[in-house]
């Protein structure tokens, strides 16, 4: 709460002593460029468009925001599945990460603007009608998914404690029994620290996948319109904003409640 | 059958002799103590018998068969210094891994668990975790889950080294209990002249550089010991001996060869 009002407070602060002085750099502050943080979300519960008429900016946000939160969240379970058995077969498999972990790597430096509409021209007239356009954002928000995933499998696998493992051995276990029992809990804090970036990113991808898939139903959707719009009517697309942070905030919560809920540890070893 | 039975066994780690020359049998039933300065290889010899590494050369052979062998069994149950439990068990579920591992059904286990918390009376704390634990109650869960399998051979390598010496003097008499009411063999590593004595049958002191047994003395304090044990005037020869036999280990080391 109180960081919330600090905010405010730097926000419409800095925007009075701008005026006020008049100073340019490093932009011009007006109501175009900066409009007051009680017009954003005053705009939230207006009519969307001018002259008040048609449904609320809000309704339409939401609608938006629970399209893409459709395609981030099943980009996030295919990202972190196929993130966590990629990390799992390169931490068992030196010679693996030795030869793929940097791939890996050069995977994310790719910019994302760039593999999103190939991906889209590549798995749209495959995709079954039920998937169409989205399934293809919802594959670009797994690409930005895994990543950390994969490294924080391999980091956490890796960290299990050598005795523990020696007395794995003592009991006789397989290697299966030893990752299911040993392996993959110790990596469990590492896994979740993964999964709270991911989910973020996982929303990030989904909303810039959208763009170049034209897919209008989305906020990356009303985020191009919004832009288009902005000298007219600057708080759509700040109004936009607040609501994809929101959607950023609420997987990222959603994350750290399943780990509280499935990670028991001493309170100081929680990721 | 010797439980134990090590044959001109030698360790060596790149260009370091950790251990050469090792000869040792234990019989069943005994409480054997390996002690001697560090860098003696106890700790290795140790790894030896419960198969976590292989010599370089000669054999260790458990209850007649190869070390693997034996701990493809299940003969072992390995007590660490620190008690090494799973975080994310609980005390229950931590003594009961082996027993998982081992393929028990659920109520098997369960009775066993029971069992074993009696045993090292942590009645009452079942479903606590490991952190909500002290030291020395980390250590007995620890035990308790090393025994639950009923292994042959006991294994035991510095396992009151991290505690205060009243929780360790505690121990010491919790774990003869134990030994005496199962009947299993321990081998056991300590840097305590006094632990050692007060557990044991027979101990084994070695030196350093390379890694050797330099004399073997048999503790004939009667059985089972108490708190007086501790205060008997053949306890205190006993230990001289051991601190002798140890010194004598040491200027050895020193003198030339």
């Amino acid at each position: 709460m109180l960081v919330l009002a600090a905010l405010w407070g730097l926000w419409e602060g800095y925007r009075w002593l701008w005026m006020r002085e008049a100073w340019t750099w490093p932009f011009r502050v007006d109501s175009t460029s900066m409009p007051h943080l009680h017009s954003i979300f005053g705009a939230l519960w207006s009519s969307a468009r001018p002259g008040g008429v048609g449904p609320r900016l809000i309704t339409i946000l939401f609608h938006a925001a629970l399209f893409t939160a459709k395609e981030a969240a099943v980009g996030f379970a295919l990202g972190a599945v196929l993130g966590f058995v990629l990390g799992a077969l390169l931490a068992h498999f030196q010679i693996l990460a030795r030869g793929f972990l940097p791939w890996v790597v050069a995977s994310q430096t790719v910019p994302i603007l760039v593999v999103a509409p190939m991906v889209v021209v590549w798995l749209n007239p495959k995709l079954p009608g039920r998937f169409q356009d989205w399934g293809a954002v919802a594959v670009i928000a797994a690409y930005l998914t895994f990543f950390p995933v994969t490294i924080n499998t391999i980091r956490g696998l890796r960290s299990a404690d050598r005795r523990a493992l020696e007395l794995m051995r003592s009991y006789a276990a397989g290697n299966w029994r030893i990752l299911w029992k040993l392996r993959f809990p110790a990596a469990l804090p590492y896994i979740f620290a993964a999964l709270k970036i991911s989910a973020t990113a996982s929303v990030v991808g989904a909303i810039i996948g959208e763009l170049p898939s034209s897919i209008q139903d989305g906020l990356g959707g009303q985020i191009i319109n919004y832009s288009q719009y902005y000298t007219t009517q600057p708080t759509g697309l700040w109004a936009t904003n607040v609501v994809a942070a929101a959607l950023g905030i609420t997987f990222f919560l959603a994350v750290l409640i399943t780990e509280k809920l499935v990670v028991r540890r001493a309170p100081e070893n929680v990721a | 059958m010797s439980v134990v039975l090590i044959k001109d066994v030698t360790k060596r780690f790149g260009e370091t002799t950790a251990l050469q020359g090792i000869d040792l049998v234990v019989e069943p039933g005994e409480f054997v103590s390996l002690i001697g300065p560090s860098g003696c290889g106890k700790s290795t010899l140790l790894r030896i018998i419960g198969d976590l590494i292989q010599p370089t050369t000669g054999t260790a052979t458990v209850n007649g068969k190869t070390a693997r062998q034996a701990r493809m069994d299940r003969d072992y149950g390995i007590v660490f210094q620190d008690a090494v439990l799973y975080d994310w068990r609980t005390v229950v579920k931590n003594i009961a891994l082996p027993l998982e591992l081992a393929s028990w059904d659920r109520r098997r286990r369960a009775a066993k668990v029971k069992e074993m918390l009696e045993l090292v009376e942590l009645t009452g704390f079942e479903n606590h975790y490991p952190w909500q634990l002290s030291g020395g109650m980390q250590q007995r869960v620890s035990i308790a889950r090393a025994l639950s399998f009923d292994p042959a051979l006991l294994l035991m390598d510095e396992p009151f080294g991290a505690l205060d010496e009243m929780t360790r003097e505690r121990l010491n008499m919790e774990l003869l209990q134990i030994w005496q009411a199962s009947g299993s063999t321990v081998v056991f590593v300590t840097h305590s002249i006094a632990e050692a004595v007060f557990l044991s049958t027979r101990v084994v002191v070695m030196s350093p550089r390379p890694g050797r047994i330099s004399n073997m003395i048999s503790i004939d304090l009667p059985q089972p010991r108490t708190a007086t044990t501790r205060e008997d005037a053949h306890f205190f020869e006993l230990v001289t001996e051991v601190r002798e036999a140890l010194h004598l280990g040491h200027d050895l080391e020193r003198a030339p060869a």
